[in-house]
């Protein structure tokens, strides 16, 4: 929180700081500098090392066979035929190249993709819609208000892999999900086993657990948001809906944007809820397989292969992420001096941003 | 200002992504045959390590124990690894990539084998280490040996075997056409007639695998090249995908592993089961089964006589990089010798490589189906030796999977199994 304070003291006294800062003499430079090296060694070594290392390992050959010897020899430079593989579906063959063949997980980077995207766009509407319903609730004074949000936040409480595997029981063929359809008297489905079944069951356990996040989330947007505002809005005759549109939805824009940038990129990662649900598998073997489980699926076959879906994987996220900055107002990132939306709530937007990245 | 705030920006989303690229940077390493350190240590003799999957049944705390008290100068240490299959496989790469002498013995599932002789961590079980197999039941054998040499040394085994309702089905089907024509039974008592392991990962390949070899085909040939492009193997997964679509193997076995499976077949909703021996035990005993006294074991039936099944168990490789080599393989034979072999039986109810156990009159007693298993394991088929076995197995499963579910002819599925197989290795 501390830098908030700081960020607004600077911009207010900003043509002193500047001149400050030309002040420093060489002794607190290097100052400066001891103490900010820990930190930068430290992401250095955690960020920095891992992503150009993978980035390297990906233009390398994956260890091939020495026909001779039936022995592993290194595979060696690769140029882009790992970018190849994935995005061209290219296989290797004993003459060339081809299509890789149906078997081939080279094949699955496009189904991949879309189902990741198809699930992050689902889940996110689902959970936004819902997390506004929760939040709103929540919101309002009400006799046991304290044990609905603890309720609330019980799913996500529970550690997803453990999620996974209560919803792989509930969904199995003689689980409850099924009986609950044969009250209503609809046939029992292959819920692990069918493509549309398999994707859904995913999506609602994402869902059920992850919508308290987002509730949560909103909750702290709608709690900075003054009674006196509604008060006036009542006063002018506003409709429950032109308030809603008009006074809560703008103030609680950056807030809720940022939760949505937040489980995008959490959707987008997805890995351990649909591997221990559904293996990936369903409709043809691939209705669930998402990126993510392509690349440890890749991992086994071969890592050099597998850093080059992976740093695919990360570009893609990375794009995504940088799109919802630039365009869709989550600013995540401290708002330079003299910034030029200063139409926005100020206060309400920090304080909330903050404490989701510390949150998270 | 403005490109200050863009070049935050950027930090940013690299930062946020960042830790996706993480996930699998960790993982990097080359991997090269050391054609020196197999011969280091082949004489030398010394304290070591035994590492294996987590000792459930602490066959192997008693065992060294034994080991130990004979050899005081040459003590094995146990170090176990966690249940999962998977997590022991990268468990033992990673020491290897790292060239751990303290992974003397390792234990291999029998379809890691190749992937780890081909990459150089195992000793080749020959000249100075060449170890007597001629107890051993062949298939055993044969799974433990890559480009024509054993490189590890098996200790137990593991095959299919048909559950099947004796009250129902008073002799057990020879062949696959009896025991589909007996369906009928089945159907009159509004029960499922027949289910394998059918969800798409490794049981499939296994059941795909049995299907295809017990109709005459082969996946791979000895070379490793892909040969499942075969009118025998149209014949073997035909026979799965028709009897699917026509009910005989019920809808829900699509999504059975062994588990599903075994709850089917013991709440009597299953007249016959293509299981492992480990549910022989827990049909007869679970206070869940309602078909205790009511189910036998026949070996899986084939075209005229007894079916291939597919193999499973472990073997015990000597690591590369270990300074005591000539110890390890002394535990080696100590671990194949009969008093072991019938005490891991005993105790921990692994089927045995050595032929003569499954005719103990003693351990039959305790295990009915030994002689079943025998059958089993006699006329088993490795699943294909190759070091690309994580590619193999999903080109199986997934064509498998797609033809048994009638998302494409079984025909095409053969092609595109064999093509995806042959691409494994590219």
């Amino acid at each position: 929180m501390s830098t908030t304070v700081e960020g607004a003291e600077a911009r207010r006294t900003s043509p002193r700081h500047e001149q400050r800062r030309k002040g420093l003499n060489a002794g607190q430079g290097r100052r400066a500098l001891f103490l900010v090296a820990p930190t930068v060694v430290l992401l250095g070594v955690v960020i920095v090392y891992p992503l150009v290392k993978a980035i390297f390992l990906s233009f390398q050959n994956d260890s091939g066979l020495d026909k001779a010897t039936g022995m592993f020899v290194e595979g060696g430079f690769a140029g882009v035929d790992n970018y190849k593989h994935w995005l061209l579906a290219q296989c290797g063959t004993a003459t060339g190249t081809s299509t890789c063949p149906p078997g081939n997980i080279g094949s699955l980077f496009w189904p991949a993709l879309g189902v990741t995207v198809f699930f992050t766009v689902v889940s996110v509407a689902i959970e936004v819609v819902l997390g506004l319903w929760f939040a709103t609730i929540m919101n309002r004074v009400f006799r046991g208000r304290g044990l609905v949000r603890a309720a609330i936040l019980v799913p996500w409480a529970i550690p997803t892999a453990v999620t996974a595997k209560l919803w792989f029981f509930i969904f199995a063929y003689d689980g409850i999900a099924n009986h609950l359809l044969g009250f209503v008297g609809v046939d029992p489905l292959l819920w692990t086993g069918d493509t549309w079944p398999s994707r859904f069951a995913v999506i609602f356990a994402d869902v059920w657990k992850t919508t308290p996040f987002m509730a949560l989330l909103i909750l702290a947007g709608l709690q900075l948001i003054g009674s006196d505002v509604y008060e006036a809005a009542q006063i002018d005759g506003a409709s429950r809906w032109q308030t809603f549109t008009r006074i809560t939805l703008p103030m609680i824009k950056v807030p809720l944007m940022v939760a949505i940038l937040f489980r995008t990129l959490d959707v987008l990662r997805i890995f351990d809820l649909p591997y221990i649900l559904t293996g990936g598998g369903g409709g043809s073997g691939h209705a669930t397989t998402t990126l993510s489980i392509l690349v440890i699926k890749q991992i086994r076959e071969g890592f050099h292969s597998a850093s080059a879906l992976s740093t695919i994987v990360f570009l893609v996220i990375a794009l995504v992420a940088f799109l919802f900055i630039r365009f869709g107002g989550a600013d995540v990132v401290q708002r330079p001096p003299k910034g030029k939306r200063g139409e926005k709530p100020v206060l309400p937007k920090n304080a909330t941003v903050e404490s989701t990245v510390e949150g998270n | 200002m403005a490109q200050q705030k863009r070049r935050r920006r950027v930090h940013a989303v690299l930062a946020a992504a960042a830790a996706v690229a993480l996930t699998t940077a960790g993982c990097g390493g080359g991997s090269s045959s050391d054609s020196n350190s197999a011969a280091q240590g082949a004489d030398s003799r010394g304290p070591i390590t035994f590492v294996t999957g987590k000792d459930n049944s602490n066959v192997w705390s008693a065992t060294i124990e034994k080991w130990n008290a004979a050899h005081p100068n040459e003590k094995v240490t146990l170090k176990e690894q966690s249940d999962q299959a998977d997590q022991q496989h990268d468990d033992i790469v990673q020491h290897m990539q790292a060239k751990d002498p303290s992974y003397d013995i390792v234990t291999t599932d029998v379809v890691w084998t190749a992937e780890f002789a081909a990459k150089g961590w195992l000793v080749p079980l020959k000249d100075k280490f060449a170890l007597d197999t001629s107890k051993l039941l062949k298939p055993t054998v044969a799974a433990a040996t890559y480009n024509g040499t054993l490189y590890a040394a098996p200790f137990a085994s593991d095959g299919g075997m048909l559950y099947y309702r004796k009250d129902l089905v008073p002799t057990p089907p020879k062949t696959l056409d009896e025991m589909w024509g007996m369906c009928s039974i089945a159907k009159k008592k509004n029960m499922g007639c027949y289910a394998g392991q059918f969800a798409k990962y490794e049981g499939l390949t296994v059941n795909a695998a049995e299907a295809i070899n017990t109709a005459g085909g082969k996946i791979v040939d000895d070379q490793g090249k892909p040969t499942v492009d075969s009118p025998e193997s149209v014949k073997g997964l035909q026979m799965l995908a028709d009897h699917y679509k026509n009910g005989d193997i019920p809808k829900e076995a699509i999504t059975f592993q062994e588990e599903q499976g075994r709850q089917a077949f013991e709440s009597g909703k299953l007249l016959f089961l293509r299981n492992w021996p480990y549910v022989y035990n827990l049909a007869k005993t679970d206070g869940s089964s309602v078909v205790k006294d009511k189910f036998a074991v026949a070996p899986l039936p084939g075209v005229s006589g007894p079916g291939a099944s597919s193999l499973g168990g472990h073997s015990e490789g000597i690591g590369a990089y270990s300074k005591h080599k000539a110890t390890a393989f002394d535990f080696l034979k100590f671990i194949e010798e009969d008093a072991q072999q019938k005490f891991f039986m005993e105790k921990g109810s692994l089927a045995p490589v050595v032929a003569s156990m499954y005719d103990d009159p003693a351990l039959v007693a305790k295990a009915p189906y030994l002689p079943t298993l025998k059958t089993s394991i006699e006329n088993a088929v490795p699943r294909p030796v190759t070091p690309f076995y994580p590619a193999v197995t999903t080109a199986i499963e997934d064509n498998a999977y797609a033809a048994m579910k009638g998302d494409k002819p079984v025909d095409q599925a053969i092609k595109d199994m064999q093509s995806a197989i042959a691409s494994a290795s590219h």
